[in-house]
Order: C-alpha cells, then sequence, then structure tokens
C-alpha cells in the first residue's frame, strides 16, 4: 500500500465531488439541493487545501479555501432566502414543481 | 376740371353697370323693381360719360389722357426677363364718343325694355345680363392695352352668349347662343396668336409702347410679315365679334335673343368693337393687312346684302343689314378711310338701334309675329314707330340730310379714291351695289311692314302704338340719325366738328415700304413724326410703380398725321362724284322697291321666279350654314368619329392588352409567391418550428436537468480539449 | 502504513460515508445531520493537510454557521410533523449512470492521468494562523475588504428577501 499522497485526496475530493453532482440532481427538495451544492464546495476546498500543502504555493491555497467558505456562507444564506420565498410563492420547496421558466 | 378727374370718373363710368349687374344678380328676385336699379345706374353713367365726353371734347380734344398702373411685375421669366402687366385706360376721343353711344344707347334699350320684357320669370336676371354687358363694353372701349381689351372681350362674348340664350327653353336660342359662342371663338383664338406675337417681341400688352417700338422700326422677329400677320390676326378676332365673312353666321341666328337685345348688341355696340379693335390696331396694319381687310370687308357687305333682299323676318332683314353695314366699316378701315369708318359706326349704332327697337316695338304690338308676309299697314296704328323707322330707313340709304348720308358717302368716296389711287376698283363697284341693294331691302322691308293693306287681320286688329318708354327711345334715336349733330353742311361732313375737330385719321407706324403709296409721308415736317416718335418711347419709358396709376397726357396734334397731299386730292376729287352716284344708285334702289311692293309694278314672285337660282342662293342665305355643315361640323365630327374609333380599337386594345399582359405576369408572379416563396417561408417557419420542437425538449425549466447537462458538457469537453493524458 | 495514513482513511471513510447518506437518504433532517458528519471529516482531512486555521474555520462557519441555517430553512419550509419532510428523488438510474461516469472521469483521467509536480513542502508544526493574517492584511488585503462588504450586502440581501412585505 502506497503512503498517502496528493492523490489520495484528489480521489476523496473527486468522490465528495460527485455525490454532491448527485445530490442536487436527484433530490427534490431545494434544501437538499443546496446541500449538494455544499459538498461540492467542500470538495473544492479540499482540493485547495491539498495543493497548498503538496503544490508549491506556500499559504495561498489555504487563504483561497477561507474565501470559498466564506462565499459559501454568503450563498446559503441567500439561497435560503431565495428558498423561503419561492415556498411562500408557490408553497413548496420542490424544484421539479417550479417549472415557469419553461412557459 | 382737370385730367384726373376726368380719368377717375371715367373709372365709375365702367363700374356703375358692374354695380349692377352684381346687385341684380345676387338679389335680383328680392328687389320689387330691378329695371330700376339697372336703369338708373346706367342713367348715371350716361350722365357721367356726357360729362366726360364735353370736358375731354371741350379742354382736350387734341390731347389724349392715359391713366396707368402695375399690375402684376414678373421680376425675372426665364427667355423674357422681367415681365410687367399693366392696367390702365386711356381717353381719347374715340373712347369718349365710344362711351357716350354704349351708354346712351344701353340706356334707351334699358328703357325699352321695361315694357317689352315686362312679365318675363327672369326679368331681374336680363337687366343683370344687360349690365354685365355693358360693363364688358365700356371696358373694351376705355382700356389702353390689348390684354385688357380681350379679356373684355371674352366678357362681351359671355354677356352676348347669356342673353342671345335668354330664352333658353326655346332649342333655336340655345343653339343659336352656342352658335355664337363658339364661332367667335375661332376669331378670337387668331386674336389671342396676334396678341401673342406682339407679347413675345415687345414684353407689354400696352398699345402705345407696342406703336411706339414699331415706329422705332422694331418689327416683329424684324420680318414685315409677321407685322401682316399680327394685324391680320388681330383682326380675325374683329372678324369673329364684327360678323365678318366667312365667321358671320352666328349674327343671323342671335336674333334669337331678346329684340331690345338685338338692338344693343347685335346691331349697334358688341357688333361694332370689330370694328373698334381694327381702329385702334389702325397704325400698324401694313399694306397687305389692309386690302386684306378691305376685301374681307367688301365680301361681308356685298353676300350680307343679297341675302338681305330676300329675307321675309323682320328681325333677319335687319340683322343682314347690320352684318353688311359692318362689312362697309371694316372695307372703310381696309381702304384707309379710317375717320368715315368710325362716323358710320356712330351714326350706324344711332339708326341701327332705332330700327331694332322699332321692330321691337312692331314685334310687341304684333304679339311676337316676325315674320313679314303677316304683316302690313301698321302706319296708321302706330305712327310714331313708323316715323322714326321710316327717319332710320331713309339713314341707312344713304338719302341727304340724314347721319347716314354723310358718312356712308364718306366710304363710298374713300373706296372710289382708293380705287383710283391702286387700281383696285373692285372694292368701289361692290360698294355701290350694296348702297343700291341696301336702300332697296330697306324700303322694302318698310313698305311691307307698315305701308299697303293688312295681311293678317286678326293680328292687325289687335296691334296698337307702343307706350311711351318704348316711344322715346325711338325718338330719340330717329332725331340722333340727323345730320346736324355732327356738322352744318348736310353735305360735306368733313368741315363738321366732327370730322373736323375729334377724329383724325392717325399716322401709320409701318415702315414706308409696307404702306400703301398714298400713305407715305413725303417729308418730316418740323415736330411731326420723328419727334413724335422720340416723345412717346420717352413717356412710355418712364417707369411705373406698382400700383400708383400714374396719370399722362399725350398730344395729339403731333401723333395725329393725315395721309398724304396726293390722297386727300383723291378723296376730294372722289368725294362729289360718290356723293351722286351713290344718290342716284340710292334713288333706283328706293324706286325698285316701291316698283315691287308698294305699286306692284312689277310682280316680285314672278321676279323670283325667273332668277329663280339666284333667289334661291340669297334665301338659303348663300347656303352658308349648310357648307359648314358639310365642311367643318361633318368634317369635325367624322374627325371625331375616327377618333373616338380610334380610341375605342386602338388605344383601348392596347390598354386592354396591356392590362391582359398585366394579368397573366401578376398571375404568375402571384404562383411563384404562392409555391416558392410562400413554400420557402413556410419551409423555414417549419424547419424552426422542427428545432424548436426538438430543443424544447431540453427546456425543462427544471434546474437539475440544466445541472445534469453542464454536467456532461463538461466532461465532453474535457474529452475534446484533453484527449491524452 | 503509519498513523497518518490510518487517521487518513479513517477520516476519508468518515466524510465519503456520510456524503453518501446526505445524498441518499430520503428524510431531510437525517441528511442534515449526515451533512455534519462530513463536514466533520473534511474538517479532519484539512488538519491532516497541516490547514489547522482553515479546519477550525470549517467546524465553526460550516457547523456553527451553515448547518443551522440549513436546518432552519428545512424547519421554516417543512413542518416537522409532517410526512413531506421526507423528500422525493428523481432521475437516479440516469443520475447514477452519470455520476459513476464523471467520478471515473475525474479519477481516473484527470487527477490520476495527470503528471502533479509535487513538491512537499514543509508546512511549519505551529499554528498558520499568524501566516494567514499576514496574508489577509498584505496580499489579499482587498479581496478582504470586498468579502467585507459583500456579507453585509448579503446580511441586507438576504433579509430584505426573506422579509418579502406585501
Amino acid at each position: 500500500m502506497v503512503q498517502v499522497g496528493l492523490n489520495h485526496f484528489l480521489i476523496v475530493s473527486a468522490i465528495l465531488f460527485s455525490l454532491g453532482i448527485f445530490g442536487i440532481v436527484t433530490r427534490k427538495n431545494a434544501v437538499m439541493v443546496l446541500m449538494g451544492i455544499e459538498l461540492v464546495l467542500n470538495s473544492a476546498n479540499l482540493n485547495f487545501v491539498a495543493f497548498a500543502k503538496y503544490g508549491n504555493f506556500g499559504l495561498s491555497g489555504q487563504i483561497a479555501a477561507l474565501f470559498v467558505i466564506i462565499l459559501a456562507a454568503a450563498e446559503t444564506a441567500i439561497a435560503l432566502a431565495i428558498v423561503l420565498n419561492i415556498y411562500k410563492t408557490f408553497s413548496t420547496v420542490n424544484v421539479d414543481e417550479i417549472d415557469n421558466l419553461k412557459e | 376740371m382737370t385730367e384726373a378727374v376726368l380719368l377717375n370718373i371715367s373709372i365709375a363710368i365702367l363700374l356703375l353697370p358692374a354695380l349692377g349687374f352684381i346687385t341684380l344678380i345676387l338679389f335680383g328676385k328680392r328687389i320689387p323693381g330691378p329695371q330700376w336699379v339697372g336703369t338708373s345706374l346706367i342713367f348715371l353713367a350716361l350722365c357721367i360719360s356726357i360729362y366726360v365726353g364735353f370736358g375731354k371734347l371741350a379742354f382736350y380734344a387734341g390731347q389724349n389722357l392715359i391713366m396707368e398702373g402695375r399690375w402684376i411685375q414678373i421680376l425675372n421669366v426665364p427667355v423674357l426677363g422681367q415681365v410687367n402687366f399693366d392696367l390702365g385706360i386711356k381717353l381719347d376721343n374715340l373712347t369718349v364718343i365710344m362711351l357716350f353711344v354704349v351708354n346712351l344707347i344701353s340706356f334707351l334699350v334699358h328703357l325699352f325694355s321695361m315694357e317689352y320684357m315686362r312679365g318675363d320669370i327672369r326679368f331681374s336676371r336680363y337687366y343683370a345680363y344687360l349690365g354685365i354687358f355693358t360693363f364688358s363694353m365700356l371696358g373694351i372701349v376705355l382700356t389702353h392695352n390689348i390684354l385688357m381689351m380681350y379679356i373684355f372681350w371674352e366678357l362681351v362674348g359671355i354677356s352676348s352668349y347669356l342673353l342671345i340664350g335668354f330664352w333658353f327653353e326655346k332649342k333655336s336660342a340655345s343653339d343659336a347662343s352656342k352658335k355664337a359662342f363658339l364661332v367667335n371663338r375661332v376669331g378670337d383664338t387668331g386674336m389671342f396668336i396676334g396678341i401673342m406675337i406682339l407679347f413675345t417681341n415687345y414684353h407689354t400688352f400696352t398699345f402705345d409702347t407696342i406703336f411706339a417700338q414699331i415706329a422705332a422700326g422694331n418689327l416683329p422677329f424684324h420680318s414685315s410679315a409677321w407685322l401682316t400677320a399680327c394685324g391680320i390676326m388681330i383682326f380675325l378676332g374683329a372678324v369673329g365679334k364684327s360678323a365678318q365673312f366667312p365667321l358671320h353666321v352666328w349674327l343671323p341666328d342671335a336674333m334669337e335673343g331678346p329684340t331690345p337685345v338685338s338692338a344693343l348688341i347685335h346691331a349697334a355696340t358688341m357688333v361694332a368693337a370689330g370694328v373698334y379693335l381694327v381702329a385702334r390696331i389702325f397704325v400698324m396694319l401694313t399694306a397687305d393687312a389692309m386690302l386684306t381687310i378691305a376685301v374681307i370687308g367688301m365680301i361681308t357687305s356685298f353676300i350680307a346684302a343679297t341675302i338681305a333682299l330676300t329675307q321675309n323676318d323682320i328681325k333677319k332683314v335687319l340683322a343682314y343689314s347690320t352684318v353688311s353695314q359692318l362689312g362697309y366699316m371694316i372695307m372703310a378701315l381696309g381702304v384707309g378711310a379710317y375717320s368715315y369708318a368710325f362716323f358710320h359706326l356712330v351714326t350706324h349704332a344711332f339708326f341701327k338701334a332705332c330700327l331694332f327697337l322699332g321692330s321691337g316695338s312692331v314685334i310687341h304690338a304684333m304679339h311676337h309675329e316676325q315674320d313679314l308676309r303677316k304683316m302690313g299697314g301698321l302706319r296708321k296704328k302706330m305712327p310714331i314707330t313708323y316715323y322714326a323707322f321710316l327717319i332710320s330707313t331713309l339713314a341707312i340709304s344713304g338719302v341727304p340730310f340724314t347721319s347716314g348720308f354723310l358718312s356712308k358717302d364718306g366710304i363710298l368716296a374713300g373706296t372710289l379714291a382708293f380705287g383710283s389711287l391702286t387700281g383696285h376698283w373692285l372694292i368701289p363697284i361692290v360698294a355701290f351695289l350694296v348702297a343700291m341693294m341696301t336702300a332697296f331691302y330697306m324700303f322694302r322691308l318698310v313698305i311691307l311692314a307698315f305701308h299697303g293693306e293688312p295681311r293678317d287681320l286678326h293680328k292687325y286688329e289687335h296691334a296698337h302704338e307702343s307706350p311711351f318708354v318704348m316711344a322715346m327711345p325711338l325718338v330719340l334715336l330717329s332725331v340722333l340719325s340727323v345730320f346736324f349733330w355732327y356738322g352744318l353742311n348736310p353735305f360735306n361732313p368733313s368741315t363738321g366738328w366732327f370730322l373736323d375737330k375729334w377724329i383724325k385719321t392717325p399716322t401709320t407706324i409701318v415702315p414706308q415700304n409696307m404702306r400703301f403709296d398714298f400713305m407715305k409721308t413725303e417729308a418730316p415736317v418740323a415736330g411731326s413724326l420723328e419727334n413724335a416718335k422720340a416723345g412717346e418711347v420717352k413717356t412710355t419709358n418712364a417707369p411705373i410703380a406698382v400700383g400708383a396709376p400714374k396719370v399722362t397726357k399725350q398730344n395729339e396734334s403731333e401723333t395725329a398725321i393725315v395721309h398724304s397731299e396726293h390722297y386727300m386730292h383723291a378723296m376730294h376729287q372722289a368725294h362729289y362724284p360718290a356723293m351722286a352716284l351713290s344718290l342716284l344708285l340710292g334713288g333706283i334702289g328706293i324706286l325698285f322697291s316701291f316698283l315691287l311692293y308698294q305699286w306692284k309694278k312689277i310682280d316680285p314672285d314672278k321676279l323670283a321666279e325667273s332668277l329663280k337660282p339666284l333667289y334661291k342662293l340669297s334665301l338659303n342665305k348663300w347656303y352658308f350654314d349648310e357648307i359648314y355643315a358639310a365642311t367643318f361640323i361633318g368634317g369635325t365630327l367624322a374627325f371625331s368619329k375616327f377618333l373616338a374609333w380610334f380610341d375605342n380599337k386602338v388605344v383601348d386594345g392596347i390598354v386592354n392588352g396591356a392590362a391582359t399582359l398585366t394579368r397573366m405576369v401578376s398571375k404568375l408572379g402571384g404562383l411563384f409567391d404562392h409555391v416558392v416563396v410562400d413554400g420557402f417561408v413556410n419551409f423555414t417557419a417549419y424547419l424552426s418550428g422542427f428545432i424548436g420542437i426538438f430543443f424544447r425538449k431540453f427546456q425543462t425549466g427544471k434546474v437539475q436537468t440544466y445541472v445534469v447537462f453542464v454536467v456532461f458538457s463538461v466532461i465532453i469537453l474535457l474529452f475534446i480539449f484533453r484527449p491524452f493524458f | 502504513m503509519n498513523i497518518y495514513d490510518i487517521v487518513f482513511y479513517l477520516f476519508a471513510a468518515i466524510t465519503l460515508v456520510s456524503a453518501f447518506f446526505v445524498v441518499t437518504t430520503r428524510n431531510i433532517v437525517y441528511s442534515a445531520f449526515n451533512l455534519l458528519f462530513t463536514f466533520f471529516g473534511v474538517a479532519g482531512l484539512y488538519v491532516l493537510l497541516g490547514a489547522d486555521f482553515v479546519a477550525v474555520v470549517q467546524i465553526m462557519v460550516y457547523v456553527g454557521g451553515i448547518l443551522i441555517l440549513i436546518l432552519f430553512g428545512v424547519m421554516l419550509t417543512n413542518k416537522i410533523t409532517n410526512v413531506q419532510i421526507k423528500t422525493g428523488t428523481l432521475q437516479v438510474i440516469p443520475a447514477v449512470i452519470g455520476v459513476l461516469l464523471l467520478a471515473g472521469v475525474l479519477i481516473f483521467k484527470v487527477f490520476l492521468g495527470t503528471e502533479w509536480k509535487s513538491v512537499k513542502t514543509d508546512i511549519p508544526v505551529k499554528t498558520t494562523a499568524f501566516a494567514l493574517g499576514k496574508l489577509l492584511i498584505t496580499d489579499y488585503v482587498l479581496i478582504f475588504e470586498l468579502l467585507g462588504i459583500l456579507l453585509l450586502v448579503v446580511l441586507i440581501g438576504a433579509a430584505t428577501i426573506a422579509r418579502r412585505e406585501k
């Protein structure tokens, strides 16, 4: 068994990413979709931090990860506000029922 | 009494009848006595014209008074440059005499019509028409330029048309009015061409300016032929209006109008307008033009006199007599007897108006019977009418002590002198023949109407003398037909004030080589032609401000020089032979008519039978109407028919062919549009729709689907950009 | 296999398993709790990668902020007693295929197929907070300020959107 290196982290990140996408695509509930997005963001962050360690970038990768976390928080706040609005408007948060854009 | 006063009140004379016309045509039906409106206005105009005539002839006899103002000023016309249209009036002796004549006869006719036209359903309109006629006739007389004259000329034509067709319910009357109008148009077209020749060359319509240019040797198109043509063209207007051969056919038919109208328009004034026009342009007539005019006048007077011999309608006889006398005047102008022509115009106006009004009186008394064969013996019933009629007849026949004798004698002497000087003997011969015939047919008329036994007893019984307003004009006019109004010597008019002081032959201004020999000026006397020319050019070149009338005085004595000594001598020589000859021939004519109709020594029917072809020719008016019907009218109709056929077949055919072709092309185009263009458009639409339907499947509106697409796209892109590792 | 490797596998397993349950369980509240473990696992991995400050931030922001926010969202949009809390799924089969494809591509074609020039940098054992703080107010100060403004805007925006008055 090889020593844990960059590729290990990358594989974990890739799997996490795919799971996040799976969550985004398959869930009806908007909140669940948000959770999938969080997974995707986490996998990206994991990559940043892994490259910060294994690439020659100093602490920039960690700074980027920090920024992503901040943005994720902001994004979640806005997204939840939108979800609440949607709920008030359509009385549902199932994204498959909200397809007014189609018409 | 200054010249400005005279000129300004002359405008009042012109406008008073127009005022009457406007009032009557607008409010005629509501005014209780329309005849009084028209008559009083004319009376006022008559008074003013007497005043003007007196003032002019007494104080300014040797001068011409001109007032002119700029009407239109066009600064820049292509080719011509600056063009000015001036309006103005010119008072010379001719004008004031004509003013008096026109107003007097118009007034008398107004008076006469009060009774004659009483009860007519369009009584007020009748007076309105008389008003516009008088207005336009006065306009012709007063104007100082040929454009205004042409305008009034046409106005006279239209009022004549209205009055001839006054009883338009009668087909003959409406036909006659149309005929008069159309025949006049032929002449007027020629006149217009003449005017345009002048205008093209001189850029003005004012007579004096034009004459000054010609006198300065500036001929139209630098050619004497054009000058001749121009004179003849303008003369064509006179041919139409004065009923000269070959356009004389309208005047007899014009007798369909009311008889006072015939007296006013078709005997005394309007037909004299042609003579007046020729007198106005007399100075610019070349020898050729004058000869043409003389020959036309001669032919006219001869033809009309022969026709008048056999007519049975009292008004037709008078109408042809009028045509004949007008021919006389034209002929006199043609032979250069300018003053006698105008003299005859005046005297003829009086005695012919008297004759027509007398005939109107007779017709009125006979309950609108116009056939001479049904009259007779009216002398006892209508003494005033008879004597007035008789005096006028004597005047027209040229019996001494009448005005007609003086003027006619002058014309005959003029023709005789012309014959002796130029060798054209036919003109005096015909003139004397016509004098004889005139005497004959006029006395035939008098005898048939007034002498002998009544032929229609029923109508005779009801005949009566006309009332005062009808008789008074007759008396007045017959009094004016006596010699002493024109000169004290009953045998030689040239010493009278009319010819000695008032009317003088103006100097012709055409180049010497284009005049008759007898009209050539021998030696330029000091202060004559050349100076006059210079003076005239100076005055006419003075600038005229727009809208500001300018009054000028012209010295008549400078411009008016009589013919050469040569001519005067010949004229003097011809005077007594002409008088003797005319007396003799007139006597023969009168005697002949008495033989035929009064004493019945010769049976007129037998005479007619023996001279049947000539009689027929005369009775049928030389078949002029038939000839015109066959040639001009038939030709026009045939040409019109051909044009109609051409239109129908060829033009319509082309048009229809074009239409059919267009339709076919349109159909093809429509098919193309329908199949190809529409097909293409529809195909595009279907394609878009199809693609839309296909791609619509992807647009689900579900975010997750889009995410899936994004993911797959990223994968595909990965393979595209990084195919190998 | 040393202790580092064991800890790595432990955290990787926690992360992936809990993430799997996040996306597969039907109960939305279970998902939220599983997400908690995922975040912890990721935080552990950060520690392994020497990013101690990021790991702390991850736990504070995600677990303390985002996850609570999500739970509030769940509670505000679903009545707890309602059966509706079990969310439905859709397009499972194509999604599975697609995700497997994606994972395969990512792992074998991108990450493993790339020759990473990995240089083992020595992350100092002492805390990175000092160095990060220095970077934030020197090299990245503009972004830092912008993010501050962004957070302010988000604060106001979220409140405005969520309030949605008539």
